[in-house]
């Protein structure tokens, strides 16, 4: 590995009237690190107008979202040297451009927070609520989500919809406490998704499972959401 | 220069675990309140913390007890920890981890349905006499888990943020106090001036200043900054935690909790060398004494790799299921960036700089501290400070793995709650002082108008200087001719900032201008650490040199307090605990 070209997509809306790409070479031997961040870091040592948001570096805070190739992911763990000589990096899709790699994230937010997202039940034990470790089991897979919107931004059904579907994350989310057996308010919870379209817009194309960095399956918890629902009716 | 005012009742400046605590607090108090983070809270570096949190709830070991907390973390400091905090983050570690279970933390559980605890370096029972496990873990995600869980609670309290808000500066008020802060949005480039009756800073710490650490792009020491600038003092900076686990190369954090799960070190013989330097506690010591040994290994030539100059982790004996369901998240980042997989293969790993136990003094409620001319404590009006960004002191010269979640929790609380009481009694507003917003808006405008001419570089590159010289002067082992020679280049630095430029000069989400702006605290924060490492002709916890290789506590038995203009002062460390005896001073035990 050493040469690489970078294409990156560049908008500042202070001067551009559209994005357009722009090419950097880089060679990999010139700096430390072989993952795409590390790439990009670098040429923002040499172009300081490139903009991109970053923070962890090791794929535990969702930063740095971006589409690399074609495909979603998180630039601190895509690792250069399983990439072509090429590669094409993007903001993620569906959602406004602030510049460059930034996009506004205020959608996918405000559809996070619909949800209600924390944890409800009234009672304030002494101690702390007993759960077991299979009633726990139940929260792997779905409390790791790092927000980092790759999952949300790479469904065609949250493009066709964006204010009324409320993507895989939103929907991860509200089945992580639906699953938890300490929260009371599934019934409420499941109340708030009765629509034609916040959950049952999903058509399990299964992109959200394909993309996400943290190997969680969305698809999965949307399916059941669903079951619950089905459930209940019945 | 255009810029607006809004009046808060109080203005958090930092959204990680400290800031969100204090912020839950002071929402539900009806206050009007609002959080400025640089990054979307959960982004914070809180979210990277992996292995726990300590309480002494004894879920495993059927007893446990905060005292015992509370002696392991006073030898873990090797007394330069203040007893009083000490012992109020400890008493208030139970009902803390039980608070977070209550809010929908996601803890690991044991076979009775209760919190996991894990084994974690330092921590004994019966005063050092029985191991424990103390450890309260989410897997080895529980900083994520614990972050998301406070940030989902401000989401419920309805919290204000104001997200990808930078702060710049504090602006004092004209008696001396503080009135509020300077603070750029990053999408639109927008200054304004929070007026509040009181800033609490939550800003967390500044690894960025090594070139090599666990630590966020994020942690640039931006609290320090400010309180240095605004003339305040900053309490033992020399003291950094170096992690005696970092992915070799790389830097990210390989838990401790690996250690509490059973996996231990080996030198390039294959030996388990911590059983020959700590026969008791081995592996499980205290991570200055870990990363101490581990670096005598690699100099005597026992180093792994070839190069010889890393050691291995070794975890493949331990059975699957406990690596896949306790250690899952450092199972992926040693696949990710040190490409071996665990179960089969140790993983390299080297201490790398990992937590600043130094920082803004504080007392136990958070209320920041300077002195006066005869060297008493003075309540600095208007301003608190939480969290690693801190120095309350409850980790004195070296933090007990697992006490950093603890501290930002406790005292994010301790600060919202003691300044909720004062809202209620009434505090008002101070005057700022226009002089001072002036001040404070000069650093902006210097990098704005910074133009790229002869004599001039830009900022990256002086960052990058500036990184090497503390990871080559400032890691495990530290003598006094090299530090001066680095207080020397740092000096010779320090001007070079003021003169670099910023290639960016655009009003819109302007990332470079941040990192300008967080370089100009990177440089205090480095020479903060320069002045009081030369200054502490001694050995203990964390700060060990080569030419002064014992504790001397009858010179050295204080804080050390520096000022920006490089003056350094002595402050009395608190011996004063209020339910318990003192402890008194003794060698660590190994």
């Amino acid at each position: 590995m050493s040469k690489k070209v970078i294409s990156v997509q560049r908008f500042n809306p202070e001067t551009d009237k559209k994005p357009y790409m722009q090419e950097y070479q880089i060679d990999t031997n010139d700096f430390h690190g072989t993952m795409l961040l590390d790439a990009l870091e670098h040429i923002k040592t040499m172009d300081q107008t490139l903009t991109f948001r970053r923070s962890c570096g090791e794929g535990v805070c969702g930063s740095d979202g971006v589409n690399i190739n074609g495909k979603n992911g998180l630039a601190c763990i895509t690792d250069l040297r399983k990439l072509p000589k090429t590669i094409k990096v993007r903001p993620l899709p569906a959602f406004p451009i602030v510049r460059d790699l930034v996009v506004d994230m205020e959608q996918f937010y405000s559809h996070y927070e619909s949800v209600e997202p924390y944890l409800q039940n009234d009672d304030e034990p002494a101690t702390e609520r007993i759960q077991s470790i299979d009633e726990r089991a139940k929260l792997d897979g779905l409390y790791e989500c790092i927000l980092c919107a790759c999952c949300t931004t790479s469904c065609p059904s949250f493009w066709w919809n964006p204010d009324k579907f409320l993507g895989p994350a939103a929907l991860l989310w509200a089945y992580r406490f639906v699953a938890d057996s300490r929260d009371t308010a599934t019934e409420k919870r499941l109340d708030q998704l009765e629509d034609l379209f916040k959950l049952f817009r999903c058509r399990t194309i299964m992109n959200c499972a394909d993309v996400c960095p943290k190997g969680l399956n969305p698809t999965q918890a949307i399916g059941h959401l669903r079951d619950e629902m089905i459930d209940r009716a019945i | 220069m255009d810029l607006k005012t809004l009046k808060y009742d109080a203005i958090i400046v930092g959204g990680g675990g400290a800031g969100l605590r204090a912020a839950l607090q002071l929402s539900k108090s009806g206050k009007k309140v609002a959080v400025v983070s640089k990054v979307f809270p959960t982004r914070s570096h809180t979210v990277a913390a992996q292995g726990g949190i300590n309480a002494a709830l004894g879920n495993r070991d059927g007893e446990d007890d905060w005292r015992y907390h509370m002696y392991d973390t006073v030898m873990g400091a090797d007394f330069l920890g203040d007893q009083d905090a000490i012992e109020y983050m400890c008493q208030h570690a139970p009902a803390t981890v039980l608070e977070l279970e209550h809010m929908g933390m996601p803890f690991t559980r044991d076979e009775n349905g209760k919190i996991y605890q894990r084994a974690f370096g330092g921590q004994t029972r019966e005063y050092g006499k029985k191991n424990v496990h103390r450890t309260c873990a989410a897997a080895d995600r529980t900083g994520h888990a614990l972050l998301h869980t406070l940030y989902q609670q401000n989401v419920k309290a309805k919290s204000h943020f104001f997200s990808e808000w930078y702060a710049l500066d504090l602006v004092k008020s004209e008696t001396g106090g503080v009135s509020g802060v300077i603070v750029e949005c990053i999408e639109t480039g927008e200054l304004n001036f929070l007026q509040s009756k009181a800033v609490i800073l939550a800003t967390g710490g500044a690894g960025q200043i090594y070139k090599t650490t666990t630590n966020a792009y994020t942690c640039t020491g931006d609290g320090l900054g400010m309180v240095l600038r605004a003339g305040f003092p900053i309490q033992d900076m020399e003291m950094w935690q170096i992690h005696p686990t970092g992915i070799y190369g790389v830097g990210s954090l390989i838990s401790e909790g690996t250690r509490g799960e059973g996996a231990y070190l080996i030198n390039s013989e294959g030996e388990r060398y911590m059983e020959r330097y700590s026969p008791n506690k081995k592996d499980l010591d205290c991570r200055d004494v870990v990363s101490r040994c581990s670096i005598q290994e690699i100099q005597e030539g026992r180093g792994c790799g070839p190069n010889k100059d890393y050691v291995l982790l070794r975890l493949d004996h331990l059975p699957k299921e406990v690596i896949e369901k306790r250690l899952p998240g450092i199972t992926e980042l040693a696949r990710t960036f040190a490409g071996v997989d665990p179960e089969k293969e140790p993983i390299p790993v080297i201490p790398t700089a990992h937590y600043m136990m130094g920082g803004i003094p504080t007392n136990k409620y958070g209320q920041a501290l300077t002195t006066d001319k005869n060297g008493n404590d003075v309540i600095i009006d208007g301003l608190y400070a939480a969290g690693e960004c801190a120095c309350v002191s409850v980790h004195g010269a070296n933090r007990l793995g697992a006490n950093s979640l603890l501290d930002i929790v406790v005292f994010g609380r301790a600060s919202g709650m003691h300044l909720e009481e004062d809202l209620k009694d009434g505090k008002p507003f101070s005057k700022p002082s226009e002089e001072d917003i002036g001040r404070c808006l000069s650093r902006y405008e210097r990098w704005m108008s910074s133009t790229d001419q002869s004599g001039s570089e830009p900022f990256a590159e002086v960052r990058s200087d500036m990184q090497q010289i503390m990871m080559d002067y400032f890691g495990v082992f530290r003598d006094g001719k090299g530090m001066q020679e680095a207080m020397d280049k740092l000096l010779a630095i320090r001007p070079r900032v003021q003169k670099a430029y910023l290639g960016d000069k655009s009003k819109t989400f302007n990332t470079s201008l941040v990192e300008a702006l967080e370089l100009d605290n990177m440089i205090e924060v480095a020479i903060a650490t320069a002045y009081s490492a030369l200054y502490r002709e001694e050995s203990r916890g964390a700060h060990s040199r080569i030419d002064f290789t014992e504790r001397d506590d009858k010179k050295f038995l204080h804080h050390s307090l520096y000022f920006i203009d490089g003056r350094l002062e002595k402050r009395e460390i608190n011996m004063k605990p209020e339910l318990v005896e003192p402890f008194e001073l003794r060698e660590r035990e190994h």
